[in-house]
């Protein structure tokens, strides 16, 4: 991948995040104040494809963020370069999302 | 004012150690005369390099007690502490002795981001009329004053994390090229400072601006290389 389409694969996904942070913090200062318990919030996200896609979109978006920024940190500190800091940048995207994913399967399911 | 000023100056290259001098102070004094003072009055072995005296030429850069700047135009009285100052060689480059550092890396990236004039016509043709008011003008106006001094790529820590990255003067001539008329070479340009190393790597810290002794921006010309390099790669720009 060139720099210039991880350049813009960060930002659009910067982009993506801003109204899913935003829901996410409002929806957890929601469910606190609210005194929610941890059954009544599965209840809600449940079957709700609703909250599939909110939180499936959030997982994608800050896997492919965090990768990208992840490698920039390797490479500047550590010293990390080609195909070991791509196979970094890999590894730490497909690991956000498999276990990202997994738990909104967790909730939603 | 104290009628002496203790300097202490880097000796050596990458291995060395700081010797200090006592330099008769005088109005008006600037960093570089307690330089050539010393190598004339007190060591004829000390090395360092200048030209100009007046800010034209960006040879004399060194850092300053700690801070890069060019050495003829900065006032004894604006960094003296406690009657003291230290001067070392530019941060960032390979130091050849003393105060010299070796300039090899920091022009070898200005030619690597494209930094020469590309024409588009012959002695023979009229030169191109250049509107001076258009906004790509004004772009290009921003930038041109750069005297490549080197006190950006020292100040810079981006360039000390990562030795790929062109720099803010690379950068900051790319753009002012980017914006010229005159430059035949766009295409080209964005691709030599669109790679690893290039614009993208820059993390808009800004002491590149910061620093810059003609208060030029290369931060923002880093931005605006990334502003056309995303549109050319989204197809709404060459």
């Amino acid at each position: 991948m060139t720099e210039t389409s991880l350049y813009l694969a960060q930002r659009l996904s910067a982009v993506v995040m801003i109204p899913l942070v935003l829901g996410h913090l409002g929806v957890m200062i929601y469910a606190v104040q609210g005194g929610l318990t941890g059954a009544e919030i599965l209840a809600r996200t449940q079957g709700s494809s609703f909250w599939a896609v909110f939180y499936g979109a959030f997982v994608i978006a800050a896997s492919v963020h965090a990768a990208i920024g992840l490698r920039a940190i390797a490479g500047e500190w550590l010293g990390v370069r080609g195909l070991t800091l791509t196979g970094f940048m890999a590894a730490t995207f497909f690991g956000l999302l498999a276990t990202g994913l997994q738990a909104v399967v967790a909730v939603v399911s | 004012m104290s009628e002496r000023i203790h300097v202490s100056i880097w000796r050596g290259a990458a291995e060395g150690r700081y010797e200090t001098f006592d330099v008769p102070r005088y109005e008006s004094q600037t960093v570089l005369d307690t330089v050539a003072w010393i190598q004339q009055e007190a060591d004829p072995t000390l090395s360092y390099r200048f030209a100009c005296r007046v800010g034209m030429c960006g040879s004399c850069a060194m850092m300053v007690n700690g801070v890069p700047r060019w050495t003829c135009r900065t006032h004894v009285q604006k960094v003296i502490t406690d009657g003291a100052m230290t001067i070392a060689p530019l941060r960032n480059l390979p130091v050849i002795k003393d105060l010299a550092v070796d300039m090899d890396p920091f022009f070898d990236k200005w030619t690597a981001a494209e930094g020469q004039h590309h024409g588009t016509r012959t002695r023979d043709e009229p030169i191109v009329e250049i509107a001076p008011a258009t906004a790509d003008r004004t772009a290009a106006n921003e930038g041109i004053e750069c005297i490549n001094c080197s006190v950006c790529y020292a100040a810079c820590d981006t360039v000390a994390g990562n030795p790929d990255f062109l720099g803010p003067a690379a950068l900051n001539r790319a753009w002012t090229l980017v914006n010229d008329a005159k430059d035949g070479a766009r295409g080209e340009i964005l691709d030599a400072i669109s790679g690893r190393g290039g614009c993208h790597a820059c993390h808009s810290m800004g002491s590149c601006a910061v620093h810059c002794p003609n208060e030029l921006n290369p931060t923002r010309s880093i931005a605006g290389l990334k502003r056309a390099v995303t549109r050319r790669a989204l197809g709404l720009s060459d």
